[in-house]
């Protein structure tokens, strides 16, 4: 391979990389500008991968042939509606029962977490023969690429070799970025994130903006799962898998000052840091831990910045993590 | 006059619980007036307003606008009838600009285009007076200016009835009169506007008839130029009150804290304080006026020590020793112990210098918990003291064993200044110690701050109220950006000198007269 082949491949794998990120800080970023600090996402996406799973193993089992469209659609909507459940829950417990965001965020980790656990172990054990979950079927389909795109050299293979799900987290991502800044709804929801007493005064439904705004970033969240699921592994469900990458979509959420346009770019960078180990020769077992720190580093260098600047536009929505009685104003 | 008022109220009554804080109050605005609501705090002023806005739904009563019955369930009901309320905490998104927080929740028609708001915020500016700019952000501008945009916010919406709750407690002199002069113009637009004061000057000053209230009973409504300041607050306490503070003058005076070439930064780096000196002495009021935040917070703890001073020294003189001792080296806890006091009623009362779930008996302790020679806590004395505040300043609590928080926002003050005082400091630095009290209260502090003066004591006084400044004060100190603007004499002085002074931004030296 040569130097540029090498260096777009490189960018390749961190984008791939990136994308479950992308997915994961977009939903928390919507989530967080509505005031409710999410800490949850980490098992929200893993909910979305299992429930995709779920979706996909029962369509590829009910038919002999399987139909590329309908497979994407029904795990697609699985982990919609799975990982949208999960914020659900969230939504009802911090929003109507006025529950500390943070401990239920947690919780919530947890238990989306051995969820998936439990399911994956299920699943794999009605597979049978010992072996893991493999829907190659489904897999291969969010997988597909255009056609012609492996032809077009190096151009082809830096932008238009990863599946549709790829496209999709910047296109959401890109949206989102519009909706918060340029339209009435997203500045009625930066209101809610900012001054829920205020957007109640000047007659803004604030319940009703938090569980929308939560159970749609959860359902953009749950795609990462599923991207990671479905396309970087192929369909095949390993128990613990997804990694500490839920953690890393919300040290992205603050490393993009909660801007979806920056966590575009900020997810590819922290892909690209979250492997790069893979790529400086001659690193052992234990000095590869400390690069798999990097993005956890940056992360705290830009909160380091940040809070020097003390600029209030790069702060969090200022009524991050509490809840709102209308009672208390 | 036409003969359908705007608004009217009839006989409405609001309780919360056992407490009644309105009891049958009628009233009624019409199109181009402006009517005072004038009452001292805990008359139902603000009660009664609020179920005007929305914000609350009276027990019995009719609200009647443009001749009609209507009923108001929520803010947005309030905005349908035409209603705004500018209320005294602003309610505004701080990294917003202007323009975004004027349309905020509003369901405009077409595309969401900020620059035709923008434009619009400009014509109703013009056509008032207002200055404004349309995207200046919330956190950038002056409380003065935030008014300003809450004002437009109603006015953007088509309202043609404001309420204004207190909106020239944290204006200047200067800043009150041009609020004054839109008030007019808009009054003179047929606006129906309703103005919550306890400042009788102001009622005089702006209003074209006062209805009174009194302990959330209606007591009635005059006409502004068939009445006085006198009649007026015998209607406002129930009963002839002198509103004249003693003040003698200063015996003996001998200089007790020179601060000398202050600077404060915040942990941001902005200079909070910058070079500041002045000299306070025993046996003297030192007034200091200044807008809100200006550093005044800042100055006193930095005597306090409780703020780090980056240049300059502040020099204690010992009343008997004549020692001089610079406080920049001592604890806060050696400060307090040599006798300087400081009680400082924040915004929201509690914030410093007593523990809101803690009884009055721990309160006084948390002055006295070193002394003693034993390992147990001693908790006869701070139990004496405790009820004598509580006699000698009339506190209205359940017990001396009754958590701070559960007492009203007066008593809490009086329980605060009391332990001061009770101490009997060489320096008292009284920070808005009047905040948010009746008139009756407030006199009594002043006294209070009086009897320490007469006693020798240095007293800081930092108030809101020029009018009291000026009364109470011998000197007064005005600080602008957190710098010294002048130190005047309260005899010799006026609130139009002061004002200016408060306004000042480059400060000049400070000329100790």
């Amino acid at each position: 391979m040569g130097i540029l082949a090498s260096i777009v491949f490189f960018i390749k794998q961190s984008i791939i990389q990136g994308i479950p990120l992308l997915y994961g800080s977009t939903g928390e970023i919507i989530t967080e500008k509505s005031g409710n600090l999410n800490l949850g996402i980490p098992g929200i996406m893993y909910m979305g991968g299992i429930s995709g799973v779920i979706g996909g193993y029962f369509y590829e089992r009910s038919t002999d042939n399987p139909n590329a469209f309908l497979a994407i659609f029904i795990t697609f909507m699985s982990a919609i509606v799975g990982s949208a459940l999960l914020a659900l829950i969230y939504s009802f417990l911090t929003i109507t029962l006025h529950a500390n965001q943070n401990v239920t965020g947690l919780t919530l980790t947890t238990f989306g977490v051995g969820i998936g656990n439990f399911f994956g172990g299920s699943l794999t054990k009605l597979f049978g023969e010992g072996g893991s979950i493999s829907l190659m079927f489904t897999g291969n389909a969010f997988k597909a690429t255009l056609p012609f795109a492996s032809k077009l050299g190096l151009f082809g293979e830096l932008f238009l070799s990863y599946g549709f799900l790829a496209y999709l987290a910047v296109i959401i991502a890109i949206i989102s970025s519009i909706i918060l800044t340029k339209t009435r709804v997203g500045l009625n929801l930066r209101a809610v994130g900012e001054n829920p007493a205020t957007a109640d005064a000047a007659g803004i439904n604030v319940t009703l903006y938090k569980y929308v705004a939560t159970c749609i970033g959860g359902a953009i969240a749950g795609l990462g799962g599923l991207y990671f699921i479905m396309d970087y592994t192929g369909g095949s469900w390993t128990n613990g898998g997804f990694g500490d990458r839920g953690w890393l979509a919300i040290a992205l959420v603050i490393f993009a000052l909660w801007k979806p346009k920056h966590s575009i770019w900020g997810s590819f960078l922290f892909g690209g840091l979250y492997i790069v180990y893979l790529y400086i020769p001659g690193l052992g077992r234990s000095s590869q831990e400390i690069f798999k720190m990097l993005p956890y580093v940056v992360t705290l260098v830009v909160l380091v910045l940040t809070s020097m600047r003390k600029k209030r536009e790069y702060q969090p929505p200022e009524s991050l993590g509490t809840t709102y009685f209308r009672e208390e104003r | 006059m036409t003969n359908t008022p705007a608004i009217e109220l009839r006989n409405i009554t609001k309780r919360f619980g056992n407490v009644c804080a309105n009891n049958n109050i009628s009233l009624s605005v019409q199109k181009g007036e402006i009517l005072s609501l004038l009452g001292e705090n805990g008359s139902g002023k603000t009660t009664l307003m609020n179920m005007i806005s929305g914000i609350y739904f009276p027990d019995e009563g009719e609200i009647i606008i443009g001749g009609e019955e209507v009923v108001i369930r929520s803010p947005k009901d309030a905005f349908d009838y035409k209603i705004g309320m500018i209320h005294q905490h602003f309610k505004l998104v701080d990294v917003f600009t202007a323009a975004e927080n004027i349309v905020l929740g509003l369901n405009g028609e077409g595309k969401f285009n900020i620059n035709q708001v923008s434009r619009n915020v400009a014509e109703i500016s013009s056509k008032y007076g207002f200055e404004i700019d349309p995207n200046k952000k919330i956190y950038e501008m002056s409380v003065s200016e935030k008014q300003t945009v809450e004002i437009i916010k109603v006015l953007y919406r088509g309202a043609d009835i404001l309420i204004l709750d207190e909106p020239t407690a944290v204006l200047t002199p200067q800043e009150t009169e041009k609020l004054f002069a839109v008030l007019r113009r808009m009054r003179d637009d047929g606006k129906a506007i309703i103005i919550i004061t306890h400042k009788l000057h102001e009622v005089l000053a702006i209003s074209d008839r006062v209805t009174v209230l009194r302990k959330g009973e209606y007591i009635d409504t005059v006409k502004t130029s068939e009445t006085d300041e006198m009649a007026l607050t015998e209607m406002m306490v129930g009963k002839k009150v002198s509103l004249n503070i003693d003040r003698s003058e200063p015996k003996n005076t001998e200089e007790r804290l020179l601060v000398e070439h202050i600077d404060c930064l915040s942990r941001e780096g902005v200079k909070l304080l910058d070079d500041v000196s002045f000299t306070a002495r025993s046996g003297e009021i030192l007034g200091i006026a200044g807008i809100a935040g200006s550093g005044q917070r800042e100055l006193l703890e930095a005597i306090a020590g409780l703020q780090h001073l980056e240049e300059g020294r502040i020099i204690y003189i010992d009343p008997t020793t004549k020692q001089e001792e610079d406080l920049k080296d001592k604890t806060p806890l050696q400060i307090r112990n040599m006798g300087v006091r400081l009680s400082f009623v924040p915004e929201d009362r509690l914030g410093m210098g007593l523990v809101g779930n803690m009884d009055i008996v721990d309160n006084m302790m948390l002055r006295s918990y070193t002394k003693g020679n034993s390992a147990f806590l001693q908790r006869k004395e701070p139990k004496d003291l405790a009820e004598r505040v509580i006699k000698q300043l009339g506190v209205v609590t359940p017990g001396a064993s009754t958590p701070v928080r559960r007492l009203s926002g007066g008593n809490v003050q009086k329980v605060l200044v009391g332990r001061e005082i009770a101490s009997s400091p060489t320096v008292l630095m009284a920070a808005y110690p009047v905040r948010g009290l009746d008139i009756n209260s407030s006199y009594m502090i002043y006294n209070l701050l009086n009897e320490q003066k007469e006693k020798g004591v240095a007293v800081i006084f930092v108030g809101e109220d020029l009018d009291v400044l000026l009364e109470l004060s011998d000197r007064i100190l005005v600080i602008g950006g957190g710098k010294v603007t002048g130190i005047v004499d309260a005899r010799t002085t006026t609130k139009e000198e002061i004002g200016l002074l408060m306004t000042k931004a480059k400060g000049g030296e400070a000329n100790d007269k």
